[in-house]
C-alpha cells in the first residue's frame, strides 16, 4: 500500500500494523475461495454470502442515530444463471485484491476495474463491461470479507477540499491548512489515522459546504480566518474520505460541524448521509457517520427570513416532490422540525440554490447569513 | 296530409316497357358483383378465374396441371416508370395469357364457355370444384371487351394428332350469345391444352391483393401444380411441382335432407313424374332409406304414396320442415377432397422454404346444412418469416386463395378467436397473433357458403367456425409444444454454455488466491456441473463434459454435445461453435414432429 508505506515512519495509530492487517485481509480472501472450493468439490453449489445493501436491510439505530446494516444476507451462487457472472466477477476482484496485498500496492477502484477487465475465453464477453459493474462488486467484497476498502488496497478518486486553522500530518508531511492559498488541501480517499493525523487545532468549528463554488467564495473571503473555523467541501455527495475526515474532526477535535447545502431534497440527502450514513454504505456508518452534524441551511424558511427575491425560485419537478416525500418517510427525519422543513419546501413549491444569496451581495452569505445563523443558533440537527 | 297523388301511368303502359334483362347486360352494369370493381382487382379476378378453370379441367381429366401465367404491359408502362408515381397505380393496358396442359375444349363449346355468362358444367351438380357459378371466365372476357374492345382469343387442342383451333370471340351483351370474330386452325406444339389471351385495362400491383400473392398462395394449396409466372416486370417465378399425386376425384353427391332449399325440393319433386314422394326421397337424396322416407312422411303428415307432382302449397312446407328435422346420417364425405396434411406442408414449404417448423391438420369431414365439408389448417413458423409482425393468414376455399375482405370472413374470425397466447405466441386482444407465423386455412366443401357472389369471404356458419377453431387449436397446440421444447432446449444450452464460459475464469482466480492447481479446481466445477444443468440434451451417448486433461474420446463426432471450451482439446475445432450441433438437433426434432 503505497500511501501506507510512506506513512510507515510515523507509527500507525489504527488497527495493528500494515503487515498484520494485510495478513488478516489475505486470510479472509483465502477463506472465501477455500469455502467455494470445498463446496464445489462436494458437487454442491458454491456461494458467497453477501450482506444485502438495500433499504430492506438497513435500520435506523435510534440510540446511536445512525443507519445500520441488518443481518440479511444474499447467497451469490455460481450455478445460477442470474448470479454466475457476478460470482465470477467477485472472484476476479478478490484475486485482484490478493495480488495488490501481495505486491504491497494500492490502486484506485477505476484501476481495479481495468485490472480485472479482460475478455472471457471463447466469447466476446468481457469480465467487466463498465466501471459501474466493478464498483458494487468491490463493495460486495468489502462486506463479505468484512474488510475496509483500504484494507483491500483500494481507494477512490480524491474529491473535496479543506482549509482552516488546523495543522495535519498527511502521509508523513505536516501541512498547515491555513496556508494553502485558493485551492486548499485535497481530501485523500483514505483518511484513516494511519494516513492522516491531526497535529494542532485552533479552529472552533467545521463549516461543511456541499458546493465547491461556495467553498471558493468562503475561502476567498478568508471566512475561516475571521470566524476561526475549518472550511470543507465535498463537491457534491460526500466521498467516504471526506466523511471519515469529518467524523474524525468531530470526534477527535471535539468541535461542532455545520453544514450548508442547497435547499432541495438532494441537498438535504447529502446532509442526511453525513449525519447518519447511507443505505449502500450502511456497513460503514459506524466509521463514517457524524450524528451531531448541524444543518444550517439552506432552509426553506430562509426564503422569508432573508427576504429573498422571487427570482431565486426554481420550481419543484415531479422527481423532487417524489424524493421529498420519500425522505419525509425516513425514520431519521421523523422529528417534527424536519417534517416542518420538508413540508415547507413542498408547500413553497420551489427549491433554491445556496448561490441565491448572491442576489443579496457577493459576500452576503459569509458576512451576514452565516454569522447571523450561528449567532441565533438557527440550525437543525 | 298531402292530397291523393294523381296516377302517372297504367299497368298496361308499364307492362309494355317490361322485358328480359340479358345477363350480360346486367353484369355490364353490375360488374363489381363479380370482382371487377377496380382495375387492379379486375386483373386479379381475370387471372384467378382462368387459373381456377384450368386447374379444375386438368384435375377432372386426370392431368397433372402445368400452367403458364403471363402478364404483359402493353402501353403506359414506360410513362409510369418515368413518372415514378408509385402511390397512384397507373391504369394501363395489359395482355393476360393463361396457358394450361389441360384436356382442351371441343371446338363448338369454346365460344359458349368463354363468351356466354352462366354457362358451365359445375353449377348443376353437387361436387367440389373451384369455380361454382360458371360466371367467372366469361365475365373476365366481358370486362376485357368493355375496356379495350378486343375479343378474347382462345387456342385449344384436345389431343395429340388433333387440330388446334384459335378463335377470337366477343360477347353480344344484349343476347348473351357469343360472336365468333375470327377462327383458324393452327399448328400447336402442345399435345393438348388451352390458351386464353385477353387484353384489358387494368392495374398491376403487389401486396396482399396482388396477382403474385394469388399465385403464390395457389402454389401452397396445390402442391401438384407446376406453375410459371411471368410478371410484367422482373424475373419469371417458377414453382416446380412438388407432388405427383393428383387430388382424389371428388364424387358427385345427391342433396342431403338437411341442406335442401325449398325451391330445389319443389323442382326435384315436380321433375319426377310418376313417382311417389317416398320414391323421390329414397332415390334422389343421399342417406335416405325407405324407413327414413317413411319417417319423413310421417313427420310431414303426408302419405308416402302421394304423387310427387301433386305436392303443393302447405304440403311442401311441411315436407321441407320434416326433411330438416329427421335424423339421418351425415352425407358421404367422398364428395369433399382435402389437400391432406402432408401435402399441405409440402405446399407451405414451397412458399416458406426456410421456416423452422411446419405443422398441419386435416379435420374429419363435418356437415353444415347438409353440405359436407372438411377444414384443414397448416402453419409455417420461424426462419425468415418476419418475427415482429402479425401472422400472415392465407384463406382457401376449395384450394382457391381468398384475398379480399379478410375482416368479413369466417376464416379470419376463427383465427382471431383462437387463443394463441396459450401456444406461446403474443396476441393483442381480438387480433392476429404476432410472430414469424403463416397460417393457411382451407375449407373444402361441395358448396362453400360465400358472403357474396364475388366469392371473397366465407360466411359465418357455426359448424364451420367450430371446425376451423378445432383445427387451429390442434395445430396451435403442436406449435406451442414445439416452441416450449425449443425454448427449453435453448435455455439449457444457454445455461450450460454460460457456466462453461465462467468456470475457467473462476478457477483461474481461485487458483491464484489459493496458490493451487487451476486444472484441479476446474475439474471440480465440471464435476459439479451436471448437478445443475442438463449437460447432454440429446441421445448421442450421454457424454459428460470431458475432463480438461483427460483424453478426449476419439470417436466424438461433431454432432456430440458441445464440449466444455477446453483450449487443450485441439481435436475438436467444432467444440467452440455450439450452434451447428444445436441447429442440427432442431432439424431432427422438427422432422420427428412432422410425422
Amino acid at each position: 500500500m503505497a500511501a501506507k508505506k510512506k506513512s510507515a515512519p510515523s507509527p500507525s495509530t489504527g488497527k495493528g500494523t500494515t503487515k498484520e492487517t494485510d495478513a488478516k485481509t489475505l486470510s479472509k480472501i483465502q477463506k472465501l475461495a477455500n469455502e467455494v472450493y470445498r463446496v464445489v468439490s462436494k458437487g454442491s453449489n458454491p456461494a458467497i454470502e453477501i450482506r444485502v445493501r438495500a433499504l430492506s436491510n438497513v435500520a435506523f439505530n435510534e440510540k446511536r442515530r445512525i443507519i445500520e446494516l441488518g443481518d440479511k444476507t444474499q447467497s451469490r451462487e455460481f450455478f445460477n444463471t442470474a448470479m454466475a457472472r457476478k460470482f465470477m466477477q467477485t472472484m476476479i476482484v478478490a484475486n485482484g485484491c490478493k495480488t495488490l496485498i501481495d505486491a504491497g500496492k494500492t490502486i484506485s477502484i477505476r484501476q481495479m476495474y481495468y485490472m480485472s477487465k479482460h475478455t472471457v475465453a471463447g466469447s466476446n464477453e468481457n469480465t467487466f463491461e463498465e466501471q459501474n459493474e466493478s464498483d458494487p462488486v468491490i463493495e460486495d467484497l468489502e462486506v463479505s470479507t468484512d474488510s475496509l476498502r483500504e484494507e483491500l488496497h483500494l481507494f477512490a478518486n480524491r474529491k473535496g477540499a479543506c482549509v482552516g486553522n488546523l495543522v495535519i500530518n498527511d502521509a508523513g508531511d505536516e501541512i498547515d491548512l491555513a496556508r494553502l492559498g485558493s485551492g486548499g488541501w485535497a481530501i485523500p480517499s483514505i483518511c484513516e489515522p494511519s494516513t492522516v493525523r491531526f497535529v494542532r487545532n485552533k479552529a472552533e468549528y467545521v463549516l461543511f459546504v456541499e458546493k465547491e463554488a461556495m467553498f471558493s467564495r468562503f475561502n476567498e473571503d478568508k471566512f475561516w480566518r475571521s470566524q476561526n473555523c475549518i472550511l470543507m467541501t465535498s463537491s457534491g455527495q460526500a466521498t467516504r474520505g471526506a466523511r471519515r475526515l469529518l467524523q474524525r474532526m468531530a470526534n477527535e477535535l471535539k468541535i461542532p460541524v455545520y453544514v450548508v447545502v442547497d435547499n432541495d431534497p438532494w441537498g438535504l440527502y447529502i446532509y442526511s448521509v453525513l449525519k447518519q450514513g447511507s443505505i449502500s454504505l450502511a456497513y460503514e456508518s459506524m466509521r463514517l457517520a457524524v450524528p451531531g452534524v448541524r444543518f444550517v441551511g439552506m432552509s426553506a424558511l430562509d426564503y422569508k427570513k432573508f427576504k429573498l427575491s422571487k427570482s431565486v425560485e426554481i420550481k419543484l419537478n415531479d422527481k423532487d416532490i417524489a424524493r421529498a416525500k420519500e425522505m419525509k418517510a425516513y425514520p431519521w427525519f421523523a422529528d417534527k422540525k424536519w417534517q416542518r422543513e420538508i413540508d415547507e419546501t413542498l408547500s413553497n413549491g420551489f427549491k433554491m440554490e445556496v448561490d441565491s444569496f448572491l442576489t443579496k451581495g457577493v459576500s452576503f452569505i459569509s458576512e451576514e447569513y452565516l454569522p447571523k445563523k450561528l449567532k441565533d443558533r438557527d440550525w437543525l440537527t | 296530409m298531402a292530397e291523393k297523388p294523381a296516377r302517372r301511368t297504367t299497368a298496361e303502359a308499364m307492362g309494355a316497357k317490361q322485358r328480359d334483362i340479358s345477363v350480360s347486360e346486367f353484369f355490364t352494369k353490375n360488374r363489381h358483383l363479380l370482382g371487377f370493381d377496380n382495375p387492379a382487382k379486375a386483373l386479379l379476378t381475370t387471372v384467378k378465374e382462368a387459373v381456377d378453370n384450368s386447374l379444375d379441367a386438368c384435375e377432372e381429366a386426370g392431368i397433372l396441371p402445368e400452367l403458364l401465367v403471363e402478364i404483359v404491359e402493353l402501353r403506359g408502362g414506360a410513362a409510369a416508370q418515368e413518372g415514378e408515381t408509385k402511390k397512384v397505380i397507373p391504369e394501363s393496358r395489359f395482355r393476360v395469357i393463361i396457358e394450361d396442359n389441360g384436356p382442351g375444349i371441343v371446338k363448338p363449346q369454346i365460344p359458349k364457355i368463354f363468351a356466354k355468362l352462366l354457362y358451365g358444367s359445375k353449377f348443376h351438380r353437387l361436387r367440389q370444384s373451384r369455380g361454382q357459378q360458371g360466371i367467372g371466365i366469361s365475365a373476365a372476357g366481358l370486362y376485357a371487351q368493355l375496356t379495350t374492345g378486343k375479343p378474347v382469343v382462345i387456342t385449344s387442342k384436345t389431343g395429340k394428332g388433333r387440330p388446334a383451333f384459335r378463335m377470337g370471340i366477343r360477347i353480344d351483351t344484349k343476347r348473351n350469345q357469343p360472336d365468333i370474330v375470327k377462327e383458324e386452325q393452327i399448328e400447336w406444339e402442345r399435345d393438348h391444352g388451352t390458351r386464353v389471351e385477353m387484353e384489358l385495362v387494368a392495374a398491376y400491383r403487389g401486396g396482399r391483393t396482388g396477382v403474385q400473392e394469388y399465385l403464390e398462395q395457389t402454389a401452397v394449396a396445390n402442391p401438384h401444380l407446376g406453375l410459371e409466372f411471368r410478371p410484367p416486370k422482373g424475373e419469371p417465378l417458377l414453382y416446380p411441382r412438388v407432388s405427383d399425386a393428383l387430388p382424389r376425384e371428388p364424387q358427385e353427391i345427391k342433396p342431403h335432407p338437411h341442406g335442401i332449399e325449398l325451391g330445389m325440393l319443389l323442382t326435384m319433386l315436380h321433375d319426377s313424374p310418376g313417382k311417389s314422394v317416398k320414391q323421390v326421397l329414397v332415390s334422389d337424396f343421399s342417406r335416405v332409406s325407405p324407413a327414413i322416407a317413411d319417417e319423413i312422411c310421417k313427420l310431414a303428415n303426408i302419405k308416402p304414396t302421394l304423387k310427387a307432382t301433386d305436392v303443393h302449397g302447405d304440403v311442401i312446407d311441411r315436407l321441407h320442415r320434416a326433411l330438416g328435422q329427421v335424423k339421418v346420417m351425415a352425407p358421404p364425405a367422398t364428395s369433399v377432397v382435402p389437400i391432406g396434411e402432408e401435402l399441405l406442408i409440402e405446399g407451405l414449404k414451397r412458399r416458406f422454404p426456410a421456416a423452422e417448423f411446419y405443422i398441419s391438420t386435416t379435420r374429419p369431414p363435418s356437415v353444415y346444412r347438409g353440405n359436407p365439408f372438411v377444414v384443414e389448417v397448416g402453419l409455417a413458423y420461424g426462419g425468415d418469416l418476419p418475427g415482429d409482425e402479425p401472422a400472415e393468414i392465407m384463406r382457401f376455399a376449395n384450394r382457391v386463395p381468398l384475398q379480399y375482405q379478410p375482416k368479413a370472413c369466417a376464416i379470419s374470425e376463427s383465427v382471431y378467436d383462437t387463443n394463441w397466447k396459450s401456444y406461446n405466441l403474443p396476441q393483442p386482444k381480438g387480433s392476429l397473433p404476432v410472430g414469424p407465423l403463416a397460417i393457411a386455412v382451407h375449407l373444402a366443401s361441395v358448396w362453400v357458403p360465400f358472403t357474396s357472389e364475388a366469392k371473397e369471404a366465407v360466411a359465418h356458419y357455426d359448424e364451420l367456425l367450430r371446425e376451423m377453431k378445432l383445427a387451429l387449436q390442434e395445430c396451435g397446440r403442436k406449435l406451442g409444444s414445439h416452441l416450449r421444447a425449443r425454448d427449453r432446449a435453448m435455455g439449457e444450452q444457454k445455461r450450460l454454455s454460460l457456466f462453461q464460459r465462467y468456470i475457467p475464469e473462476v478457477a483461474q482466480a481461485m487458483s491464484e488466491i489459493l496458490g493451487s492447481d487451476k486444472e484441479k479446481i476446474e475439474k471440480s466445477f465440471y464435476k459439479a456441473l451436471p448437478n445443475f444443468v442438463k449437460v447432454d440434451t440429446d441421445d448421442d451417448g450421454g457424454a459428460p463434459p470431458p475432463a480438461p486433461d483427460g483424453a478426449p474420446a476419439a470417436e466424438k463426432s461433431e454432432a456430440a454435445a458441445p464440449a466444455a471450451p477446453s483450449p487443450k482439446s485441439k481435436k475438436k475445432p467444432e467444440s467452440k461453435k455450439t450452434p451447428p450441433p444445436s441447429s442440427k438437433k432442431k432439424r431432427g426434432e422438427q422432422l420427428t414432429l412432422l410425422h
